[in-house]
């Protein structure tokens, strides 16, 4: 590099297009997340997510991400039901967040709170997603193949006809569905020995709504405030079931209905802190 | 025998002038009223609310406040001993509403403003122009100079929403006030041009009118909280704390959980609406700054995005890295802030005073060359105008009143929100109370308040030689503190009276 060089004074560099890392191709819309720009990095997430945003504003229902390493908040508040995004490479925090209706699938890893207060739609990850998943979701289903961190499922709600459900293969860590209001979780525990507890600790802590199912084995002692613990009913199968093939179908895989070996955890009160606070005056 | 406090007051009826009409007994939210043997009789429980005296066509009733019925002692107090006596009897963590009432220093009392005199002119209001639009958002902290000499705040400057006065309505949600109350406040903001908040909850479908006047509210429950309603709104406010209750959530009793609140929260009807301590996706400055981006990203740069956080002992730090994690606009609630609902324990005892908070973000941005790049609103006990001025001549570009908007509308600060039964058809969910509030009335009140106010600062600025609200906001040196605390002085920033500067 020459001096001038340094000075710009006769960079011949073509100053970096955007534009230049969409891709058409049959059927779909591909984004280049990792086209690198003048100084050899990949697309910055505002460039990413803008790209995205022009690209559904467009009309593309089908858009395939590529490439994508922690680009953080991708598709947030999307909202056309006939939107299908394909994503390769591992997303960033806040995937999805606010999602209102598109279908996103993540072939890799996603990171923390995918599906952040996310209203209907469907987040599926062939892989982990981590701490906060589905973070006071509304709506819409996460379906996880893997693991999931601390905290996920917390304070979903239910109104009305939405309803919003998080399904995971393997395990979850501490504090699933705490201030749970509504919804639905299922561990699956695909992936581990039988007689490993696929929840932590705190389970279900403060839940006033919804429900969670896990197949294996729950201790008392890992239950948190408000939460007490049951065997399946026939009440429960008709949504088990559906949500069961949902993932069946997204993994193309096989899960056992050994029904002896699940629980489900629910609210003991959908007033659990009624008798906490003295309202007189004084 | 139950060991139950006294009542503290009572409903006193001049028989004589009684008209028999039983208007007092119907309104009596409260129940302290009965009519027995053809006269009106206080049964107890009387909270004055004032409501008996405001609709008695005869004027024959006055609240009296009991004598005490504690024997005297100045350390265990009337108030100490009540608060034993009930929890002894509940057993359970004692709750209150609106600010403290608890008589601590307020040093917007202990502090003069500066006039012109001879060296510099005073501008006469009513025949000069004395601005006091007030610009909300981020700024880049820079101006650009043109060759013809022109100014310009710079390339894209982010959104800014501009308001007529430096005043917004703080948030009062759907559900700790009525349907009623919260139209009044949104009607008042949009006639008058400034900001009012939206609460935790969402917006209610016939309040997108006002939307444009609207700041929505990201609370921990995210209750309503939606693409379309995070779009509609002019500025989105990340609420990380409430100075009536630092460190708490929010908890909307099932009670209060009508039809019409599941409806605008999206939750069951007659559920307890819980939000929690925390932001579950806030654990740090960094976690912040990713809630601010996905806000900024999914209204698309549009609107300014700020985070309210009540003042506590470390304000200073915890604002700037909120400046640090690209918030727009911050918002400092004192602790002596209002509330619908709170533990009185953290109410009376936790946080900080508005008028320290406000000086000290603001020495501490500036310091760190910061000061410039945010929109600063301070609340908590805003009562009067002279509590405006006085907020931004320690450092504030705004304020947000709740209490007074309220007071203006027939509240009495009687400190029962919490139980949902409020004669002024404010704080309450109950129809035939909600229907008590004319919101049309409502709303032309607080436009008049605010007017006023405004009014008043323009006097108090034009007395000053400014012609600019924007030339007060932290211009500490037409302050004087005149209290017992110098100490105070010195951490504000504000010299004690007698000093001058030349």
């Amino acid at each position: 590099m020459t001096s001038s060089d340094v000075w710009g004074e006769k960079r011949k560099v073509e100053p970096f297009d955007p534009v230049s890392a969409i891709e058409r191709r049959e059927g779909c819309l591909v984004i280049h997340a990792d086209r690198p720009d003048d100084e050899g990095r990949p697309l910055h997430y505002k460039v990413l997510n803008e790209l995205v945003r022009k690209a559904m504003l467009d009309g593309e229902t089908h858009i395939v991400l590529e490439g994508v390493m922690g680009h953080r908040y991708i598709a947030s508040t999307a909202n056309r039901k006939d939107l299908y995004i394909e994503i390769h490479g591992t997303p960033g925090n806040n995937l999805g967040a606010f999602l209102d209706g598109p279908t996103i699938e993540v072939f890799g890893n996603a990171q923390d709170m995918t599906g952040n207060t996310m209203n209907s739609g469907k987040i599926i990850v062939h892989g982990n997603a981590w701490d906060v998943t589905g973070l006071a979701a509304r709506g819409g289903t996460l379906l996880i193949k893997g693991n999931t961190g601390y905290r996920v499922g917390i304070h979903m709600k239910e109104y009305a006809g939405t309803k919003p459900a998080v399904v995971i293969g393997g395990t979850s860590k501490d504090y699933l569905g705490e201030y749970m209001a509504g919804g639905t979780v299922v561990v699956l525990n695909l992936n581990g020995p039988a007689e490993r507890s696929p929840v932590g600790m705190h389970l279900g802590a403060g839940i006033h709504g919804g429900r969670i199912y896990v197949r294996g084995k729950v201790e008392e002692h890992q239950l948190g405030p408000g939460a007490i613990m049951d065997q399946l009913s026939g009440e429960d199968a008709p949504e088990l079931e559906e949500l069961i093939s949902q993932f069946e179908r997204a993994f193309k895989t096989w899960v056992p209905r050994d029904w002896e070996r699940w629980v489900r955890v629910s609210p003991a009160s959908s007033r659990p802190f009624s008798g906490h606070y003295d309202p007189t005056s004084i | 025998m139950e060991l139950e406090a006294p009542d503290r007051f009572r409903p006193v009826v001049d028989h004589e002038l009684c008209r028999r009409c039983k208007k007092c007994v119907t309104e009596c939210s409260f129940r302290a009223l009965e009519f027995v043997d053809g006269t009106v009789k206080p049964i107890g429980g009387c909270v004055a609310c004032g409501r008996c005296i405001n609709v008695c066509p005869a004027h024959c009733i006055e609240v009296r406040q009991v004598q005490s019925m504690f024997p005297p002692h100045a350390n265990f107090n009337e108030r100490v001993r009540r608060g034993i006596m009930s929890q002894a009897t509940t057993g359970g963590v004692l709750l209150t509403s609106c600010g403290t009432d608890i008589p601590y220093p307020v040093m917007f009392d202990e502090m003069l403003l500066d006039a012109a005199q001879v060296t510099n002119p005073a501008i006469d209001p009513l025949r000069e122009i004395v601005e006091t639009k007030t610009f909300v958002g981020g700024r880049k902290g820079s101006l650009d100079v043109k060759e013809n000499g022109r100014l310009s705040i710079g390339k894209d400057p982010g959104p800014m929403v501009a308001m007529d006065m430096p005043i917004m309505i703080g948030h009062i949600s759907l559900g700790s006030v009525s349907y009623n109350a919260q139209k009044a406040l949104f009607a008042a903001a949009k006639e008058l041009n400034i900001l009012a908040g939206s609460g935790e909850g969402g917006l209610h479908k016939d309040f997108n009118i006002y939307s444009q006047n609207v700041v929505s509210e990201v609370a921990s429950g995210r209750f309503g909280v939606t693409g379309d309603y995070l779009k509609s709104t002019a500025a989105v406010e990340i609420k990380i704390g409430q100075g009536a209750k630092p460190g708490h959530g929010g908890h909307l009793p099932g009670e209060k959980v009508s039809a019409l609140i599941s409806q605008t929260r999206m939750i069951p009807l007659g559920t307890d609406a819980l939000s929690p301590y925390p932001h579950h996706d806030i654990y740090s400055i960094e976690d912040l700054q990713q809630l601010i981006s996905v806000v900024k990203e999914a209204t698309e740069y549009q609107v300014p995005i700020g985070v309210k956080i009540a003042a506590v002992h470390n304000v200073g730090a915890i604002a700037s890295g909120i400046v640090r994690a690209g918030a727009d606009f911050i918002t400092i609630d004192g602790f002596r802030g209002g509330t619908g609902s709170t533990p009185r324990i953290i109410r009376d005892h936790v946080g900080l005073p508005i008028e320290v908070a406000i000086s000290v973000v603001d020495q501490r941005l500036t310091k760190e060359g910061m000061r410039n790049r945010v929109t600063l609103f301070a609340g908590g006990s805003i009562r009067s105008s002279a509590d405006m001025i006085k907020a931004i001549a320690l450092g504030a570009d705004a304020v947000m009143v709740c209490t007074a908007a309220l007071v203006a509308m027939g509240c009495r600060v009687c400190q029962q929100c919490h139980r949902g039964v409020c004669s002024w058809g404010i704080a309450t969910q109950r129809e035939e109370l909600v229907a008590r509030l004319d919101p049309e009335v409502g709303a032309a009140r607080v436009v008049r308040l605010f007017r006023s106010w405004n009014e008043e600062l323009k006097e108090i600025l034009g007395a000053m030689g400014i012609d600019s609200v924007e030339s007060l906001v932290g211009n500490r040196d037409r302050l004087r503190y005149f209290g017992p605390n110098s100490k105070i002085a010195e951490i504000m920033g504000v010299k004690h009276v007698g000093e001058g500067w030349g």
